[in-house]
């Protein structure tokens, strides 16, 4: 175990797949001499090569859409979208070449596409969104979103054996506030949620950055004893970790940071009003960003993103339910 | 990797310089031309087949651009890949798919490459070494350049090529895949099939510049050749092969030609002008091949009789067959881990200069 940064866990991550399977190449704009808009592949090209630490034109579409023949063809390509935000512009790619190859022509799309997602830090409406519904909508593509420095780790791992195509979150409020534990050598961390910590009065669902959020909100709530659940993968969705979550604990608070409709804690409530309403000692709530861009000056943007407070407030109001 | 092309080409090399069937044995001429036959007869008998209300959604075809397709896939070997576009069932054709397996895609049967999951010729054979379009052109410019990549960072003497038509280059992934493949001197073929029209629209409200011309700006060469003469087209491509595989970098191939059907079954085409289309039916490429094989002496109705006999025997089998299982519809999403890799395998490449393995 070695204490690291959830950046530093990303990298760490990718360069033992690396080491371990030559298939294995990053394609991204300035990740290898430059090292990454936020160094996650600092370092890399010295140690891999210009050929699989690829500098590529600007050109999002083209780093997904080569990304995909190279996966056909036997590599796998690991794409950095500099900002998750970004990623609209090589969407079409996405949704219709690599999302929909295998259900069609039986053919397997192998390739991992990390989207440095969410707010926190001034960055406006084109650097802080989270678009992962955009994709959990959209079939043949899973979405895989770690809170923590090991899951970081372990899942760009896990992304990059899976045979699909995978788009992985990793929030850049996480790069260098959280650290962790990380365990040395080469893990998969599961496409299953995680307990990230017990308790029996409520359980708040979410994932990503709002996984600490959510611990910060409920580490001391009147005495409450809250649990809160990571999902850690948004597709496939643990739904029946979810509902025994539910079973456990009869409240339901659900956290995004994304845009609140359609979001993926719009699904996690769908699934709970089908499957889990029996379980249930109250309305499901959701705390999410409100369905504006995300605005760039401080009081604003700190109005929209989901607050400590926001969370707490939901929680108090479920618990006196 | 990523070595510019410092040295931009001066200009396209002209294939119809040169005897265009200086690499062409009798047999693969008579090989070229039996291929033109299949995809036509395959096509008009699916024609058939969704007047007759067995084609559901509607019909696309490739009626009279038949050369474009068989001519360029001759020129492939069997370890190069090949992402195939709508008006090109030729190339699945010489990459070695089965007719009755054509036939069964066009009628959403089980049988077919996507068992039913898409339809007309969104299909790639993996086995065959290619990659189905989708509907969003000119997507596949852009896989086929991710394919020639992976070649170029394996140092394996392979190259990609794809189809796209003249409505496509107005797109952003026209441009992207041009730059790309120009600044990473990819080997990669890029066939632009210029049929006149996008659906409705003529090329003079697409472009201002012919895209051919556009090819130098990137890097790499342009040339325009008769899409309507098979032999033409396996030449040029032959040509753009040896530069690809031997470091060259790409090349931009213009085939020349004309769409002589609507967009799909469902289009009258009355905005094209009668007298254009006439114009071109006396430039068929069937015709053309099946002049210069006659001339040599070859039985050409024979073939066409023989195709003919095919293509019945494959519409029969393709109807016997059992529609897909509502069940699995939902099957297939997600490759599971444990499962052998799948990759796009080697196709038929018939052409003598490869030794001449059969389709």
């Amino acid at each position: 175990m070695t204490e690291m940064t959830y950046l530093r866990a990303i990298s760490d991550g990718l360069r033992t797949e690396m080491r371990d399977d030559e298939r294995v190449l990053l394609m991204g704009e300035d990740i290898g001499v430059y090292g990454g808009a936020f160094k996650v592949t600092d370092g890399f090209i010295e140690e891999f090569g210009e050929g699989r630490v690829m500098d590529t034109p600007l050109a999002e579409s083209g780093i997904v859409g080569t990304a995909v023949g190279a996966a056909v063809v036997g590599l796998r390509p690991v794409c950095e979208m500099q900002f998750a935000d970004f990623v609209s512009c090589g969407f079409d790619q996405i949704i219709n070449v690599a999302g929909k190859m295998l259900y069609r022509q039986g053919l397997p799309v192998n390739i991992t596409i990390r989207l440095p997602s969410g707010g926190g830090f001034s960055g406006g409406p084109f650097h802080s969104q989270n678009p992962e519904a955009w994709f959990m909508h959209s079939p043949g593509l899973k979405v895989v979103a770690p809170s923590t420095a090991e899951d970081a780790k372990g899942l760009i791992i896990a992304s990059i054996r899976d045979p699909n195509p995978v788009i992985y979150m990793e929030h850049k409020n996480l790069y260098r506030r959280v650290k962790g534990e990380v365990p040395e050598g080469s893990y998969e961390t599961p496409f299953q949620a995680r307990v990230a910590r017990e308790g029996n009065d409520l359980v708040v669902i979410t994932y990503g950055a709002m996984v600490h959020t959510a611990l910060e909100a409920t580490a001391d709530l009147d005495g409450a004893s809250i649990m809160v659940l990571d999902l850690r993968s948004l597709v496939p969705l643990d739904e029946e970790a979810i509902l025994n979550a539910v079973h456990h604990c009869s409240k339901v608070v659900v956290v995004d940071e994304a845009n609140q409709t359609c979001a993926a804690g719009a699904q996690v409530s769908a699934l709970i009003a089908e499957r889990g309403f029996e379980d249930l000692d109250g309305p499901v709530l959701r705390v999410a960003s409100p369905d504006v861009p995300i605005p760039f000056s401080p009081p604003l943007e700190a109005a929209v993103l989901p607050s400590v407070d926001r969370v707490r407030e939901a929680c108090r109001q479920l618990l006196e339910y | 990797m990523a070595t510019s092309s410092t040295d931009v080409p001066t200009g396209p090399s002209t294939p119809a310089d040169e005897n265009p069937s200086a690499h062409l044995t009798v047999d693969d001429r008579v090989g070229l031309l039996r291929a033109m036959l299949s995809m036509r007869a395959v096509e008009e008998r699916a024609m058939n087949l969704y007047r007759q209300g067995k084609v559901p959604g509607s019909f696309y075809d490739g009626f009279g651009q038949e050369a474009v397709s068989v001519g360029a896939t001759w020129a492939m070997a069997a370890a190069d890949r090949l992402c195939v576009l709508h008006r090109d069932l030729g190339a699945h054709i010489v990459r070695g798919v089965e007719p009755s397996v054509i036939l069964s895609q066009y009628m959403g049967r089980a049988a077919g490459i996507t068992s039913g999951r898409d339809g007309n010729v969104h299909f790639g054979d993996y086995r065959t070494g290619c990659v189905g379009m989708v509907s969003m052109l000119p997507d596949m410019m852009l896989v086929a350049a991710g394919m020639a990549m992976a070649f170029k960072l394996r140092n394996e003497a392979r190259c990609a090529l794809t189809w796209f038509g003249d409505g496509s280059t107005s797109r952003g992934d026209f441009h992207e895949a041009m730059n790309w493949a120009g600044v990473q001197h990819l080997p990669v073929i890029f066939v632009l099939e210029n049929n006149q029209f996008a659906y409705s629209t003529p090329i003079k409200q697409q472009f201002a510049v012919n895209p051919v011309e556009r090819a130098a700006a990137y890097g790499f060469p342009g040339v325009s050749v008769d899409g309507n003469d098979a032999e033409a087209m396996f030449e040029a491509t032959r040509i753009a092969r040896e530069r690809a595989i031997s470091g060259g970098g790409p090349t931009l191939i213009e085939a020349v030609t004309m769409r002589m059907h609507g967009h799909g079954a469902h289009d009258d085409m009355k905005y094209v002008p009668k007298a254009l289309v006439e114009e071109w039916r006396q430039k068929d490429p069937i015709d053309r091949q099946s002049a210069r094989l006659r001339g040599l002496g070859v039985d050409v109705d024979a073939l066409v009789k023989e195709v003919k006999a095919e293509v019945d025997a494959a519409a029969k089998a393709a109807l016997a067959g059992p529609m897909p299982d509502p069940a699995t519809a939902t099957d297939r999403l997600f490759a599971p881990r444990d499962a052998d890799e799948i990759l796009l395998e080697d196709g038929a490449a018939p052409w003598s200069g490869f030794g001449g393995s059969e389709p």
